[in-house]
This record gives structure tokens, C-alpha cells and sequence, in this order.
């Protein structure tokens, strides 16, 4: 028990993971619901101890870094929140009959299973251990995609569990190649699959290998990041799942795999005769930008649209970090916590709206402001948030992204800013559709929460006005590791 | 005898790959089944091969898994579901099976060219293991492609699990946490794909995607 205490690294996977055995066994969604509350609440009060209690050395299974305190503090802060939103979202969702009570348990127990996964891949120091735990993230989202059980649901989750595979599988041989790399200076065992260790000894490995293996890995990887051109399961399975895990898998799952991708990239950048991994990241980040920009243009349905916004991000964060250098790297950071808030919020705004109205298409959800000021205008926030308007977070770490990049290569700067501008246009078109105009489809009662949703855009926006001192100097940390 | 323990690593990896051939013009999904069973009695060989020439015992856990999980269990279970279902006749490839060998034999050639090039450096049984290995995993890959129902694309999806296990086992003294992993992630997969095969039966009495391909909230 003392040993749960003197590192917060166990807490943080043992309260998930007994929680999901527990809310799975429990009946009673109204307990459930609060104890799935409580216990994000735990998992997130462990992760800000983080910064208190002195760091324990890497093990040969968990690690804690400045990189991925950022991380974990992130994930289980919107755990949080989303589960607070999940409480009341579902609800709903049990007097229209979309979900049983049954189903509800096994929900709330999938929800913590979920989370387990998620922080157990950002505090693993051991590859395998990382995609092992990605995996069972990915498995319990396949799941959470498919609950609804309705006909567009199904195969939304067949597509996101045949393409997670396909990528998971790439992955691991990615992985084993980076072991077969390290092998011959580490030698047999365990010891040659402890990032740790790799890292450490990274520039003797053949180079060869370890190219081959980071083509994988970001192939791999970069499926869950939904990078274009392999994205192809992402709005479908944001469109059709539950909202709170839409807001989850934007949020957070995304950024998991992000944070493999990168804790990869450190490892072969320290090696000076393998391949650069910024330009290959960079390509894959724009065309993603690119790509999404165009397609967010053509959206009917409303968490489609945002989850094609998710990829034009991901591809933002990821152009960042490839091009590298502390400012880079910094504005990459930041630009994935504010997105990360400000998408989550969207969702949760979302959810809310599409139960309200019965619908996610944009054409039955217009005039919010009207007939729900405070759902509307939280929306419409978002929205400008996202978009990126000041004083919101998002802009500041926007504009670190295409400044830092104007300064040493105009062209690709351009190409983003081309990019950037046209989501603009195609967010700022609907924006005018959801507040304007006469209200459409039905005008109940909102019974929402809106705590988390404002508390979210509340954060994004100190953000854009005042990023803290300690704040600015812990990422800018972190942005030094990460080269 | 140095010498013939690595024709014979060499031998059951390659018949690794001629059996994932095989799987790519067979026609009725029955079919299919059984000779995905083949593959994983394949497997199991290969990978006992190397359990024992690497003096690693814990590798016939493994071995023993993809016999009993992978060339038993589940080809019998799925045997069972398309029975129920009636399908066992049948199976719609997109492309045509000739074509389909056609890109199976540059997916194999590219993975050899590629490994061999690249991996100068490690000894040649993890090599030549490796080379094969990638050669499966591509090959289940395309099968994934190329097929439109269900179970077909559950069978490739096994069938590049295990390419990456004959990875895992040729990379020498890989830790067991991985291997076991591994091997467990099929089993978590199969019982998440068993659960959607039911739950799409259950109300569409059919388990051909093509059939769930519908309207999705846009192109209107």
C-alpha cells in the first residue's frame, strides 16, 4: 500500500483498472455513473501529484519523464471531465432507449479500461508493454464505437478495429524491428526493449534497421494518429459512437499514439547517420492539414465535421514536431493540449445538442443561440476556438507553429497558412449556420451539464491571454527533450 | 547440422509463406478456414523449430497456442458460425484471385529485396526470418483488400498475426511478455470479432460488408 503512495505511477493505473472491474460487477447506472466520476477524479488527483512527489527512476516497465507528465496530466484531466459529461449525457440516452442498463455497466467498465490503457501506454518504458497497452486502448474503443448497435455503428467500429489492426500489427513489427536493432549492443533480452536503455545507446544501433523500423512504427502509429492518408476510420467512428467517447478518442487516444510516435522519433534522432524523421512527419502532418481542410467543406453531419477538424489538428501537431527545435516543438505542445480541450469541448457541447435536436445533421441543429443561449454560445466558442480566432489558446500555438516554420522554410509555411485558412473559412460557414437564423428541428429542454464545457473554453482562452511562467518553462522542457 | 537447422528454419518459414498463398485463391470460405488452419500447424512447426534451436523452451508456449488456439479453436468456431449461416459456400473476392497472386508475388519479392538489403548487419536466421515473416504480414494484408465479407477479412487479419509472430520468434531471446502479448491479442481480437460477427447476424442476417456499406450522413 506505502508503495502506491511513493509513486503516483501505480495509482494512476491501479485505480483505472480497478475501477473497471468494479463499475463492470456493480448494477445501478446512478452509482456507476458518479463512482466512473470519482474515479477519474482519483486517477487525475494521483497524476497532479506527479509534480509533488519525488520522481521514482525508471523501472524496467514504467517511466516518468517531463514528456509524459505532460501527457498524463492532459489524459487524465479530460478523463475527467468527459466522464463528468458521460454522467449526464447518458441519461439521455437510457430514456430514448439507445442504451439498456446492461449495457451502461459494461460501458462505465470499458470507460475505466480505457483509460488503464491509455495511461499505462504513456507511463510504460518498455516498447512492447507500449503496444500492448495501446492495443487494449484500441480494443476498448472498437467496443465503445459499436454500442449503439444501430446499422451505421456496426460498421463504423468494423472499420475502425479492421484499420486500428492493420496499423497495431505494423506497429509491432516496427517494434521488433527496433529490438532486432538494438540486440547486438544490448544484447538478448529484456534489456533491449527499455526505451531507457535504447535511447541511451541509440547512435551504435544499425541504422538501417532503425529506418526501416521508424517507417513502420510512424505507418503504424500514425493510423491511430488518423494521419492522411490513413484516416479513414476516424469520422466514421466519431460520428457513431457515444459523444463522450467521441470527446475521449479526439482528445486523447489520438495523442496516445502521437506520444509513441514521438517517444520513436527521439529514439532515432539521437542517431546520426539514420534517416531524418522530421520531413517525413512533416509531409504526412500537411497533406493531413491539406486534406482535412478541403473535406471539412463537404460535411452533413455535425461530429463528422469536427472529427475531420481532428485530422487538419493532428496533422497541425504533427508538422510541428517534424520540423523539430525547441520553438517547434514548443508550439506543437501547446497546440496539442489546446486542441485537446478545445475539441473535447466541442463534443461535449455537441452531445448535448444532438440529443436535444435528435439529430447530428447540420441542417436540423440551426438558430442554437436562440433557443439554447448557453448550450449555443458554449458551441460557438468552441468553434471559434478551433478555428483558431484570438485572444483562444489554439491561435497562439497556431501562430508559434507558422512562425517558428516562416523563419527557416517559407514554402511549407505557406502551404500550412493555405491550409489553416481554408478550415477557417469552411468552420466560420457552418459557425453561421448553428447560431443564425431561425431555430430548426425540435426545441426541448436542455438538461445538460455545463461545467466541463465551460471550464474547458474558460482554460483555452487563459491560455491565449496568459500562458504562467511555470507553465512556459515546463514546456519549454519538454520541448528541449524532445530535440 | 549448422547447416540443416537452417534449411529447415528456413523451409517451415517459406512454407509459412506458400500457405498464405494458398489461402488467397481459395474460393469458398469452408475452404478458407481450413487452410488457414494449415497455416497456423505451420506456424506451430516453425516456431517449435526455433523454440528448440534457440534452446529458448518458452517458445513452445507459444507454439502450443497457435496450435490449439489458432489451428483448432478458432477454425473450428468460425467453421460453426458460417454453417449456421449458410455461407460456407461461398466467398466474393473484389479482385480476381489471379490478379490478386500476381500483387502477392511483388508484395513477397519487394519484402525480400527490402529485408535482405537492409539487415546486413543481423545474422541470417533473423534475416531470412524476418524477410518471410514480412512476406506474411503483407500477404494477410492484401487478403484483407481484396476480400468484401467478414470472416474472410477476420481470416487475414489471423494470418498477418501470424507473420508477426514468426518475427517475434526469429528476433532472438525477445522477451515472453511480448510473445504471450501476442499471442493474447488474437485471442482478445477473436473474442471482439466473434462478438461482432453475432451482433451483425443478429440484425442483418448477413455478414457481408458490402451490405453495411450505406448511407453515412453525407455524399447526399
Amino acid at each position: 500500500m506505502s508503495a502506491l503512495f511513493a509513486n503516483p505511477a501505480y495509482a494512476i493505473l491501479a485505480i483505472p483498472a480497478a475501477s473497471a472491474v468494479l463499475l463492470a460487477l456493480l448494477p445501478g447506472y446512478r452509482l456507476t455513473a458518479r463512482l466512473n466520476v470519482l474515479a477519474s477524479f482519483l486517477t487525475l488527483l494521483s497524476a497532479l501529484s506527479l509534480f509533488v512527489v519525488e520522481r521514482a527512476p525508471p523501472g524496467p516497465y514504467l517511466l516518468i519523464d517531463d514528456l509524459n507528465i505532460v501527457f498524463v496530466v492532459l489524459n487524465t484531466f479530460v478523463g475527467f471531465t468527459a466522464a463528468s459529461f458521460s454522467a449526464s449525457y447518458i441519461n439521455h440516452e437510457l430514456e430514448t432507449g439507445r442504451l439498456t442498463p446492461t449495457y451502461l455497466r459494461f460501458y462505465h467498465g470499458m470507460y475505466q479500461l480505457m483509460m488503464f490503457g491509455m495511461n499505462l501506454a504513456l507511463l510504460s518504458n518498455n516498447i512492447g508493454l507500449m503496444w500492448v497497452a495501446i492495443e487494449v486502448a484500441t480494443l476498448t474503443t472498437v467496443l465503445m464505437v459499436g454500442i449503439y448497435r444501430t446499422h451505421a455503428a456496426l460498421e463504423a467500429a468494423w472499420k475502425y478495429f479492421i484499420l486500428g489492426s492493420v496499423g497495431i500489427a505494423l506497429a509491432l513489427f516496427g517494434t521488433i524491428l527496433v529490438y532486432l536493432a538494438a540486440q547486438p549492443v544490448l544484447g538478448e533480452g529484456a534489456e533491449s526493449m527499455i526505451w531507457t536503455s535504447l535511447i541511451a545507446r541509440a547512435g551504435e544501433f544499425d541504422p538501417a534497421i532503425l529506418n526501416l523500423a521508424f517507417v513502420f512504427l510512424l505507418l503504424g502509429y500514425g493510423t491511430k494518429v488518423g494521419l492522411a492518408p490513413l484516416h479513414a476510420w476516424l469520422p466514421d467512428a466519431h460520428a457513431e459512437g457515444p459523444t463522450p467517447i467521441s470527446a475521449v478518442l479526439s482528445g486523447l487516444l489520438l495523442n496516445v499514439a502521437l506520444y509513441a510516435v514521438l517517444r520513436f522519433k527521439m529514439l532515432i534522432a539521437t542517431h546520426p547517420e539514420a534517416l531524418a524523421p522530421g520531413p517525413l512527419m512533416v509531409s504526412m502532418g500537411l497533406l493531413s492539414v491539406i486534406f482535412a481542410a478541403f473535406m471539412l467543406y463537404r460535411r452533413r453531419d455535425i461530429k463528422r465535421l469536427f472529427a475531420y477538424s481532428s485530422i487538419e489538428h493532428m496533422g497541425i501537431i504533427v508538422f510541428a514536431f517534424g520540423m523539430g527545435g525547441p520553438l517547434a516543438n514548443f508550439a506543437g505542445l501547446l497546440h496539442m493540449v489546446m486542441h485537446s480541450l478545445t475539441k473535447s469541448a466541442i463534443f461535449y457541447s455537441v452531445g448535448h445538442v444532438a440529443q436535444i435536436k435528435g439529430t447530428q445533421q447540420i441542417d436540423g441543429i440551426k438558430g442554437l443561440t436562440q433557443s439554447h443561449p448557453v448550450l449555443g454560445w458554449g458551441l460557438a466558442l468552441g468553434v471559434l476556438a478551433i478555428a483558431g480566432m484570438p485572444p483562444f489558446g489554439v491561435f497562439m500555438s497556431e501562430f508559434l507553429v507558422v512562425t517558428s516554420t516562416f523563419a527557416r522554410a517559407p514554402v511549407l509555411a505557406l502551404l500550412l497558412v493555405f491550409g489553416l485558412l481554408v478550415a477557417f473559412g469552411a468552420l466560420l460557414m457552418r459557425l453561421s449556420g448553428f447560431i443564425f437564423g431561425a431555430p430548426t428541428g425540435k426545441v426541448g429542454p436542455a438538461e445538460a451539464s455545463f461545467v466541463p464545457l465551460y471550464a474547458h473554453l474558460a482554460l483555452v482562452l487563459a491560455a491565449g491571454i496568459y500562458l504562467p511562467g511555470p507553465v512556459v518553462a515546463w514546456f519549454q522542457a519538454v520541448a528541449v527533450l524532445l530535440g | 547440422m549448422d547447416r540443416m537447422v537452417f534449411d529447415i528454419a528456413h523451409l517451415l518459414a517459406g512454407g509459412l509463406v506458400l500457405v498464405s498463398f494458398m489461402m488467397i485463391y481459395q474460393e469458398r470460405l469452408g475452404a478458407l478456414i481450413r487452410v488457414f488452419a494449415m497455416h497456423a500447424v505451420v506456424l506451430s512447426l516453425s516456431v517449435s523449430w526455433q523454440a528448440w534451436t534457440q534452446d529458448a523452451p518458452h517458445l513452445y508456449v507459444t507454439a502450443a497456442i497457435a496450435l490449439v488456439f489458432k489451428a483448432v479453436v478458432i477454425p473450428g468456431a468460425l467453421l460453426r458460425i458460417i454453417r449456421r449461416m449458410g455461407i460456407h459456400r461461398e466467398v466474393e473476392t473484389v479482385v480476381g484471385s489471379g490478379l490478386t497472386m500476381l500483387a502477392g508475388m511483388g508484395l513477397v519479392a519487394m519484402s525480400i529485396v527490402l529485408m535482405l538489403r537492409l539487415t546486413e548487419t543481423v545474422d541470417a536466421f533473423a534475416r531470412e526470418d524476418l524477410a518471410f515473416a514480412l512476406s506474411v504480414v503483407l500477404l494477410g494484408l492484401l487478403m484483407m483488400v481484396t476480400r468484401r465479407n467478414a470472416v474472410s477479412q477476420v481470416v487475414g487479419f489471423m494470418s498477418m498475426e501470424n507473420g508477426l509472430i514468426l518475427a517475434a520468434t526469429g528476433a532472438k531471446g525477445m522477451p515472453l511478455v511480448v510473445e504471450i502479448s501476442v499471442a493474447f491479442s488474437v485471442l482478445i481480437a477473436f473474442i471482439v470479432i466473434g462478438v461482432f460477427l453475432f451482433r451483425i447476424r443478429e440484425r442483418f442476417d448477413t455478414i457481408d460488408l458490402g451490405a453495411l456499406e450505406e448511407y453515412r450522413g453525407e455524399n447526399q
